[in-house]
């Protein structure tokens, strides 16, 4: 069942494309990774998914409701942390739980918000004032708040920021943790792949507000299926025999380049169909991984 | 929404700022109430000196009745300050430590929040008024007794019955906390319009004395506007210690002199609340929280 579902939405800022034309969906219990450079609309997408900004075109469909109709009903079900964690700096980790948890009329026993603050490491500093915290630990207490109703969904707007490196271990395992253990259905940003490969089952990268590519982790990442560079003296002509190929679903994207998944096995024979419907094929560059296509594609701007 | 404004009034009073007020109030009032019960004999002389010849009056003039008017009158200017100090806060307070965003990912409206806020505002005034009224009335009556209330206006006087007194101030109090919830709206439309606390707390001040002084000033270009202003307003609780007199020109116990006058003026500083609050939310349903 699609958890979110996101329909050609768009959203625009004067003369600012934030977002185009952008279509998604995360299943139950998956951890979605929207990867993007800062500035290419993560941040805005999110804030359309928590309505805090309404897309200028297009729909989305959280568990099965419109956004726009049910909002209130499908933000009960929603916890999320937006970019910085803005807190109340005269209000304790343990307070902010509470204050929090009277918010979503949940009765929340003693006992819960010690396991939220044990699951994202803040126990012992439960009775400390929040203007004594670090970054890290604010971030910390942000995702605690974004868990404190137990949500079925969880956004998480570049989780690690301001985080140490255990920190962002520990963020890693608490993410897994959430999704694996307790079916929760997890989205989480980032403009690292390194952090996204780790936790994501599903990975969407956006670039300038529109997709870019999106897929499976394994497929994505998978070593035997090298990500490639087509370099033909006409592209518009290569595009064209590639779309009427064999091996039209290899094409990933054809804005910034040919870029195509494919195979090591059948890049031979991709050059040579190339070669042989009439397209002077000028370089063949292999990408080595995820990353190489992301920074590529984002560097080419 | 009643989950709301008690998170609300949770942050309100978890804050430091929120305890000077209270503290400010009561430290006026005990230095007056000290000041009074040391040398009010005094001062109660200087007030009557010159209508000594002209009557007498029996009984305890400085009782706790007038003292709470002494009170009234000194500090019911003063309170909005105090008042602006938390309403003037609530949203661009939380605007500039960012929080309006964590609120606003809650299934409520922005208008239920803005809502909430408002109202937790009022609380707070309402209880500060009602400590004002516990210190000024009810421990002054404590301390100094009561009697029968004389007051003097600018070319009559009033004498009040003891027992036609206390209702006064019930209706006083409950006029005074119509004005304090005006200047409450006013803060807090002025805490709708800015990302920082100083601004709003400096501008609702600054509107109340401008206003303050154009209510009070005779001048003909600004007669026009005065009735419509709730500065003009806002000190027209003493209507309530104003009694109508028959033919004999004795004044009638259980009156008030111009139930029409603190009926207009209710109505104009409830208007008021109403423009003020929203137009508050208009502006926060509509303001970018998120850059």
């Amino acid at each position: 069942m699609a958890i979110i579902k996101v329909d050609q939405i768009s959203k625009v800022f004067g003369n600012i494309q934030a977002v185009d034309k952008l279509s998604f969906e995360v299943q139950a219990g998956e951890v979605f990774g929207f990867l993007g450079q800062n500035g290419s609309g993560k941040s805005t997408t999110i804030r359309m998914l928590l309505s805090l900004i309404h897309p200028t075109s297009g729909t989305i469909e959280l568990f099965g409701k419109s956004l726009q109709k049910d909002r209130n009903q499908i933000l009960e079900k929603v916890g999320a942390i937006i970019e910085r964690p803005d807190l109340y700096p005269y209000l304790s980790a343990r307070e902010h739980l509470q204050l929090f948890a009277k918010v979503r009329k949940q009765k929340i026993h003693s006992k819960a918000i010690e396991d939220t603050l044990q699951k994202v490491g803040l126990l012992d500093r439960a009775q400390d004032k929040v203007q004594t915290f670090s970054l890290g630990m604010k971030q910390r207490l942000g995702i605690a708040i974004a868990l404190v109703h137990n949500p079925q969904l969880i956004i998480l707007d570049e989780p690690t920021n301001g985080l140490d490196p255990q920190g962002i271990a520990d963020m890693r395992k608490l993410i897994i943790a959430l999704s694996k253990e307790e079916g929760k259905t997890v989205l989480v940003s980032s403009h690292l792949l390194s952090e996204i490969e780790q936790v994501a089952s599903q990975i969407l990268i956006l670039h300038k507000g529109k997709k870019m590519v999106e897929g499976t982790t394994k497929t994505l990442l998978d070593p035997l299926n090298k990500i490639v560079q087509f370099k033909t003296l006409d592209d518009a002509r290569a595009l064209q025999v590639l779309q009427n190929s064999p091996f039209n679903t290899y094409l990933m994207e054809r804005k910034h380049g040919l870029f195509l998944k494919v195979p090591h096995t059948d890049i031979p024979q991709l050059n040579e169909y190339f070669i042989n419907a009439g397209v002077s094929v000028v370089g063949i560059e292999a990408k080595n991984s995820l990353e190489d296509y992301f920074l590529n594609i984002t560097s080419n701007q | 929404m009643w989950s709301l404004v008690a998170v609300e009034l949770y942050k309100i009073f978890k804050r430091p700022r929120t305890y000077i007020a209270f503290g400010a109030i009561a430290a006026l009032i005990v230095v007056i109430q000290l000041g009074l019960k040391i040398d009010g004999d005094a001062y109660a002389a200087f007030i009557m000196k010159d209508i000594n010849d002209a009557l007498s009056v029996d009984g305890k003039i400085l009782n706790g009745y007038l003292i709470c008017y002494i009170l009234l009158q000194l500090l019911l200017v003063h309170v909005p300050l105090l008042v602006a100090l938390i309403a003037a806060d609530m949203l661009s307070g939380e605007a500039n430590l960012g929080t309006l965003r964590l609120l606003y990912t809650t299934p409520y409206s922005r208008s239920q929040w803005v809502m909430a806020k408002f109202i937790a505002a009022s609380i707070y005034t309402l209880l500060l008024l009602i400590w004002l009224a516990f210190l000024a009335l009810f421990v002054s009556m404590w301390v100094f007794g009561t009697d029968d209330l004389f007051l003097m206006k600018s070319n009559y006087v009033v004498l009040i019955e003891n027992q036609d007194i206390l209702w006064r101030y019930v209706g006083a109090f409950v006029f005074a906390s119509f004005s304090l919830l005006t200047v409450t709206s006013l803060g807090f439309l002025m805490s709708s319009l800015a990302n920082n606390s100083i601004g709003p707390i400096v501008g609702t001040m600054s509107a109340i004395v401008f206003f303050t002084i154009l209510s009070t000033l005779n001048i003909p270009l600004f007669n026009v506007i005065k009735p419509y202003l709730f500065t003009t307003h806002m000190n027209n609780w003493k209507e309530f210690f104003d009694l109508q007199v028959n033919a004999n020109n004795e004044a009638i116990q259980g009156s008030i002199l111009n139930i029409a006058k603190i009926k207009n003026s209710l109505f104009v500083l409830g208007l008021h609340i109403i423009l003020f609050v929203t137009i508050a939310i208009q502006i926060m349903k509509r303001k970018d929280i998120l850059s």
